[in-house]
């Protein structure tokens, strides 16, 4: 158990004492208060952004530049009133947000956010857990996510929510898919589920480590992660799940004060942890130079370059979200669903096929030159047959009547 | 890339000049002929303009404007007349700031000020009376705690009125034709409409 543990971080290798545990502790604190404050900030940066894209100023009031005004909206939503409907099953009514909330968070476990650092003695990763299946607990997590939205809009016992939550779970089962897939299409490359370990696959040492990020040898991976991420967070363009001139608000129609704020926490929460991992699985994790003037154990290297390095990727991958949000219509539910079915899902087995190839190819030593294009080649053919295979709108209207 | 083209649209929009401005902190200069809260004026020596003659609550398509006239007493007259508006209340629930009154009123005793950010916590509040309507000893309209007043929201409160000749006719045009008020004189008139 313990050469388990210790296979993960250093901080658990030797004989586990009081300090060891007040480190997690004090690590786990660290990770919930930077959650919390991220979501703060992210709803913020997104007001205002957005608010920039469309020519106006954005909160401006509570705190400097409106900083605060998240928090003000949560202490507000705190003392206001709750109501539940008649006809809802209260047990699962009031369960529903902290599930959705508590995947959200340990989602958030796994993720690298610096580099190794000493502290009182003992050697440590910025980084809450590093479990060996790493990526899979975090497909678990949001798997597990979905059932807060589910169980919500069936639990509020009212019409609305029960069909935003049956959207809920066709999309997300759907994306749920093409996210998985396109995860494989980068771990057939990385070899590993660790999150550390594939954050030091893409360590800085110099300007052509870029090319061993793998948003290069995986970018198509990385393009259907993006997309399919979007949509497994219900962020628009694919907020269908929450589509108000259809839906009212959703899964959340019948939820009020707190437990309201609850989900817009977690599904915000949800989007800084599937950009986290873009970051860690695309773009290097906590990687990039350090400041060459200072020498390579400085606390300001070891500390806070890495952090930096990797708030500012999340920050450009959640300004990438903001500007989604404010440029793109949402989609219908037919585009959805042929988006994901017919283009992501298709795009992610072809693209796990050629990577595979390739990666076999290189193994065994074929000539690469030959076995790309005929992969390539394959790949393009395939997809055209399945193209073919699919029937045609107006054939489908046809047979509809 | 027609479908992207959105992209593009809102990332050009960031660094053009925002439209909103900072409303509660700053206020967009309003026009001349503002329609807001009135005010009482007074003449120059301090006298009221108002003689009580009710031709402002007789207008009033609101029926909100509530006078009732005096004898001036003789060794203390409130007014230059013969009469004064003895009690004089507005309500703010009921008014459409026509200006009708405005028109109506034979001695420009009442005229709108700029202001239009009221917000009462009871409806008594909200019922103006002769006390917080008459401007204050230097001609300028009595804040209320619930009122929002900035810059020069209370400067041209009547300035603009019968600059020009009812019937039209260009010669007077820019002529002022009204009495001194408290705090300000003879105001200007109103830029000239040929101008």
């Amino acid at each position: 158990m313990n050469a388990l543990l210790a296979a993960g971080d250093p901080l658990l290798d030797g004989r586990i004492d009081l300090t060891v545990v007040l480190i997690v502790i004090g690590k786990t604190v660290a990770i919930f208060a930077f959650l919390l404050v991220a979501v703060m900030f992210y709803v913020w940066f997104m007001r205002k952004v957005i608010a920039d894209m469309q020519n106006r100023v954005g909160p401006d009031t509570a705190g400097p530049w409106g900083l605060l005004q998240t928090l003000a909206d949560g202490i507000k939503l705190f003392f206001k009133e709750q109501s539940v409907p008649d006809t809802a099953d209260r047990r699962v009514f009031f369960l529903a947000p902290y599930i959705s909330l508590m995947t959200a968070f340990l989602a958030f476990a796994i993720i690298p956010i610096g580099g190794k650092v000493s502290i009182a003695g003992h050697w440590t990763y910025i980084q809450l857990a590093d479990l060996p299946i790493g990526i899979l607990f975090l497909l678990m997590m949001s798997g597990l996510g979905l059932y807060g939205v589910m169980l919500a809009g069936w639990a509020s016992g009212s019409k609305y929510p029960l069909l935003g939550s049956v959207r809920a779970s066709a999309q997300l089962l759907s994306y749920e898919a093409a996210f998985g897939l396109a995860i494989v299409g980068v771990l057939l490359q990385t070899r590993t589920l660790s999150t550390r370990a594939i954050a030091e696959q893409q360590s800085w040492t110099g300007i052509t480590s870029l090319g061993r990020w793998y948003v290069i040898p995986a970018f198509i991976a990385f393009v259907i992660y993006i997309i399919s991420a979007v949509a497994e967070t219900n962020h628009p363009p694919f907020d269908l799940v929450e589509a108000e001139q259809e839906l009212v608000g959703g899964f959340h129609t019948e939820y009020t004060g707190i437990r309201f704020a609850i989900f817009f926490l977690a599904e915000f929460m949800n989007l800084i942890t599937m950009s986290a991992i873009a970051v860690t699985l695309f773009l290097g994790g906590p990687s990039g130079p350090s400041l060459g003037f200072l020498s390579a154990d400085n606390p300001v290297n070891t500390w806070l370059m890495p952090i930096f390095w990797f708030v500012a990727k999340l920050l450009a991958l959640l300004f990438g979200t903001v500007w989604i949000r404010a440029s793109l219509p949402r989609l219908r539910y037919d585009q959805l669903m042929d988006l994901g079915w017919k283009w992501l899902i298709e795009l992610a087995f072809l693209w796990i096929m050629v990577s595979g190839t390739i990666i076999v190819g290189r193994d065994q030593g074929w000539n690469l030159f030959l076995v790309v294009p005929a992969t390539v080649l394959g790949a393009v053919a395939v997809l055209g047959l399945l193209r073919l295979s699919m029937p045609k709108r107006s054939e489908f209207v046809e047979e509809m009547r | 890339m027609g479908r992207f083209s959105g992209f593009g649209v809102t990332l050009k929009q960031m660094f053009k000049p925002r439209v909103t401005g900072d409303y509660p902190t700053t206020k967009r200069p309003k026009p001349d002929r503002f329609h807001g809260r009135h005010v009482l004026n007074r003449y120059e020596d301090g006298m009221e303009k108002c003689i009580g003659c009710e031709l402002c609550a007789g207008v009033c398509p609101a029926k909100c404007i509530y006078v009732r006239g005096a004898d001036n007493p003789p060794d203390a007259p409130v007014s230059p007349g013969e009469r004064y508006g003895f009690v004089y209340e507005i309500n703010y629930l009921r008014c459409i700031h026509c200006d009708m009154c405005v028109e109506a009123c034979p001695t420009e005793a009442i005229t709108e000020s700029k202001l239009f950010e009221f917000s009462f916590e009871n409806r008594a509040d909200a019922i103006y009376t002769k006390a917080e309507l008459l401007v204050d000893d230097e001609g300028r309209a009595r804040r209320q705690p619930w009122e929002l007043w900035l810059g020069d929201e209370d400067d041209r409160t009547s300035g603009w009125m019968r600059a020009t000749s009812p019937a039209g006719d260009a010669d007077y045009e820019g002529r002022v034709n009204w009495s001194g008020e408290l705090g300000f004189g003879v105001r200007d008139p109103e830029q000239g409409q040929s101008a």
